[in-house]
């Protein structure tokens, strides 16, 4: 059992090692697991936070703009994700939803391949194998069970890597995450469950999902899990860091909450006017997870001006190229709807190609 | 070759996919000591291990889900289904992650599994047990999906699943399991030397009407031409195999050569293959057809309960009833005449 109380529930506690004042805290078993997170390391972090959130705004505006479709905005969820991913070794493998986006940019994913789904050019931006991470799942919590197969698989294989599967508190109802809890446990699988309670499932609160503290279901399925405040990087660096540290141990999996606040929509569709109080927001806001590192990193001197100006510039950087990457991506070849539906000659497609083509000639238009 | 029920014949069929490729992983409910409920998988366990041959926790969309992340990692989980009516559970991880994963990936990821389904009915069985839910996936693009009726078939197809980068859905027509023939198991140890799991066979040739059908009542469509044949009548009868794609060049030569086409399939009618053919072979050959293709299905209604399901179930005379109707004569079982 990884914590707490003396029935082996996480209960409510949560991990905390910096406060939202940005105050160092301490914590007997967690502090070890962050004792390299200082200096330069911990504004390297801050840097990946700012850039992320610099990324999901830019997004945002791409969005209104009529560049892309849809984007779902991670707003107030930089250090659960920046936190979380920065733990990884690089052949973990990450089984994501869709708003993962963060976690994909310290993965490694171009910027610009964030925006291919979004913007409707292809059905994901990236080689699954290329960054270790899947491409994002829609359907709720489906991937964590393809997380759970691949654990096992990297135990057949006789390697110690882990699997991740990120999921939110809405997932956590869906069957497959349960049966996924189940198999795990059978299994002895090494995978860690990190949910992201944001607090919304669209417009249903966190109450409507859970009666008691998610992480609270983990533990009968057999799976240890640890409640993390899930707007301290640190700690959540910190907690994800000893799951892994269990998972390529081969002891099994572990379920983190990161207990944090989606801050903007579900998705650039829906309106949260209709169904946040603006006082629980408000509350939330005072918990930002880039103002405690910043409070924290300019206290003790590293977050000098030039180091800000530094950060900054760098934030600027990647959001120019992110916008130029969005509206240069290219539009799909009309035939190219026929790619990669089968790995081997099918018959029937092979027809409806070839049929479409002839069409496509006949009006003068360029079928590849 | 070895004569072998069609049970059996895919259990060598598994056997020798799990000593060929050491990739190739089965899961499933009971699978391991029991053998499944069908014994498909008897002694496979003992001679393969747990970690080939694995027992799952009994939540069908967890043992497709946790396959898919199996694939991700290069293996070929075989996946079996107990039973027809529970493959539901699962439907979301096969039409929504399995049969799409190599297309919104962009090729990247393959997703080679075979899931394994006993389905059909005719063996006295309870609700859920009896069901053809093969339009459902036949209708999902990246999926491919056959059914086998014989043991050389089940034996062969089977292992060619395995081998397919694609995902398959292999129906197994679970009446048909007791079903005894010869099985070369070396067929395949030459290349070339068997016939591909999507192209149709024609089981029986003639030359007034074409009968096709695929699983369970392949049998039944062949006693029907034997019985035709006693009245003079010469009819052809093209098992399938596949479903999706469907080798709709083969049954374009049979209607071609008979100018008639039956096609009999124990799902329901109402969006079920037979449609899909019947309008599939219009249009290639509305010029040579004698009559408009007749289908021969199960209902619209669920499958019924197991005293009621002869009436239910195509059998010989409403196969050849449809043969009278596309000939364009009186039918005295329906009082049917031409018009």
């Amino acid at each position: 059992m990884l914590d707490s109380t003396a029935e082996g529930l996480p209960g409510d506690e949560l991990v905390q090692l910096l406060d939202p004042a940005g105050t160092r805290m301490e914590h007997p078993l967690y502090e070890s697991y962050v004792a390299d997170a200082t200096g330069e390391r911990l504004l390297s972090l801050y840097e990946d936070m700012v850039v992320v959130r610099r990324l999901d705004v830019e997004a945002t505006a791409l969005q209104r703009q009529g560049e892309l479709g849809l984007w779902p905005p991670l707003l107030g969820q930089e250090a659960a994700q920046v936190g979380s991913a920065r733990a990884l070794r690089e052949d973990d493998f990450v089984f994501p939803s869709y708003r993962e986006n963060g976690v994909a940019y310290c993965r490694g994913v171009e910027p610009r391949d964030l925006l291919r789904v979004w913007r409707g050019t292809s059905q994901s931006g990236w080689d699954p194998y290329s960054v270790n991470m899947a491409t994002p799942a829609i359907v709720i919590g489906a991937q964590t069970l393809h997380a759970v197969g691949y654990a096992v698989g990297c135990r057949r294989d006789g390697v110690d890597t882990a699997a991740v599967a990120y999921f939110g508190d809405g997932a956590t109802t869906q069957g497959d995450v349960n049966e996924a809890m189940v198999f795990a446990a059978s299994f002895a699988a090494p995978v860690v469950f990190f949910c992201q309670n944001n607090h919304w499932a669209i417009s249903e609160p966190v109450g409507l999902q859970a009666q008691r503290p998610i992480a609270e279901r983990a533990p009968g399925f057999g799976i240890p899990s640890v409640r993390v405040d899930g707007n301290d990087v640190l700690a959540v660096l910190a907690v994800t860091r000893r799951a892994l540290e269990r998972a390529h141990r081969g002891d099994g999996p572990t379920f983190i909450e990161a207990v944090t606040y989606r801050m903007g929509p579900h998705t650039t569709s829906d309106d949260p006017s209709r169904y946040v109080d603006p006082r629980q927001r408000a509350e939330w806001a005072g918990r930002d997870p880039i103002a405690r590192v910043e409070a924290h990193l300019r206290a003790e001197g590293v977050l000098t001006e030039q180091a800000a100006a530094r950060v900054a510039a760098r934030a600027d950087e990647v959001a120019a190229a992110f916008r130029a990457g969005c509206t240069s991506l290219p539009q799909p070849a009309p035939l190219s709807i026929f790619d990669h539906v089968y790995a081997e000659p099918n018959s029937a497609l092979d027809r409806q190609r070839s049929q479409q083509a002839a069409y496509l000639r006949s009006i003068g238009e360029v079928a590849e | 070759m070895t004569q072998l029920t069609l049970a059996k014949a895919l259990g060598s069929g598994l056997r020798r996919a799990l000593a060929d490729d050491d990739r190739v992983v089965l899961m499933g409910e009971d699978i391991g000591a029991l053998g499944g409920v069908f014994r498909v998988t008897d002694g496979l366990q003992r001679d393969f291990g747990p970690d080939r041959v694995m027992d799952m926790p009994l939540a069908e969309s967890g043992i497709i889900g946790m396959a898919v992340g199996l694939a991700f990692r290069g293996f070929r989980p075989v996946c079996e289904i107990q039973f027809d009516g529970f493959i539901y559970p699962a439907f979301d991880q096969i039409v929504a992650q399995v049969a799409k994963l190599h297309y919104r990936t962009g090729g990247a990821v393959r997703m080679p599994l075979t899931i394994r389904v006993p389905y059909g009915g005719g063996i006295g069985a309870v609700e859920h047990h009896s069901e053809s839910p093969e339009a459902y996936f036949a209708h999902t693009a990246g999926l491919r999906v056959v059914t086998c009726s014989t043991p050389q078939d089940a034996h062969t197809m089977l292992r060619q699943a395995i081998a397919c980068d694609d995902p398959v859905v292999f129906f197994e027509p679970k009446r048909r399991y007791w079903t005894k023939g010869e099985v070369d198991e070396t067929v395949l140890d030459e290349p070339g030397r068997a016939e591909l799991m999507d192209r149709a066979r024609v089981v029986v040739e003639g030359t007034d009407v074409t009968i096709v059908a695929y699983g369970p009542l392949v049998a039944t469509a062949i006693d029907a031409a034997v019985a035709a044949s006693d009245e003079g009548l010469s009819i052809e009868v093209v098992d399938l195999r596949s479903l999706a794609p469907l080798d709709l060049d083969t049954i374009e030569a049979s209607v071609r050569r008979t100018g008639r086409l039956v096609i009999t399939h124990e799902a329901q009618q109402s969006g079920g293959l037979g449609a899909e053919i019947a309008a599939s072979i219009t249009d290639r050959c509305f010029l040579h057809l004698e009559a408009a293709p007749a289908r021969v299905t199960g209902f619209d209604t669920p499958y019924p309960s197991a005293r009621a399901e002869e009436h239910f179930l195509p059998d010989l005379d409403r196969i050849l009833d449809a043969v009278d109707r596309v000939l364009g004569r009186a039918n005295a079982l329906t009082g049917w005449s031409p018009r």
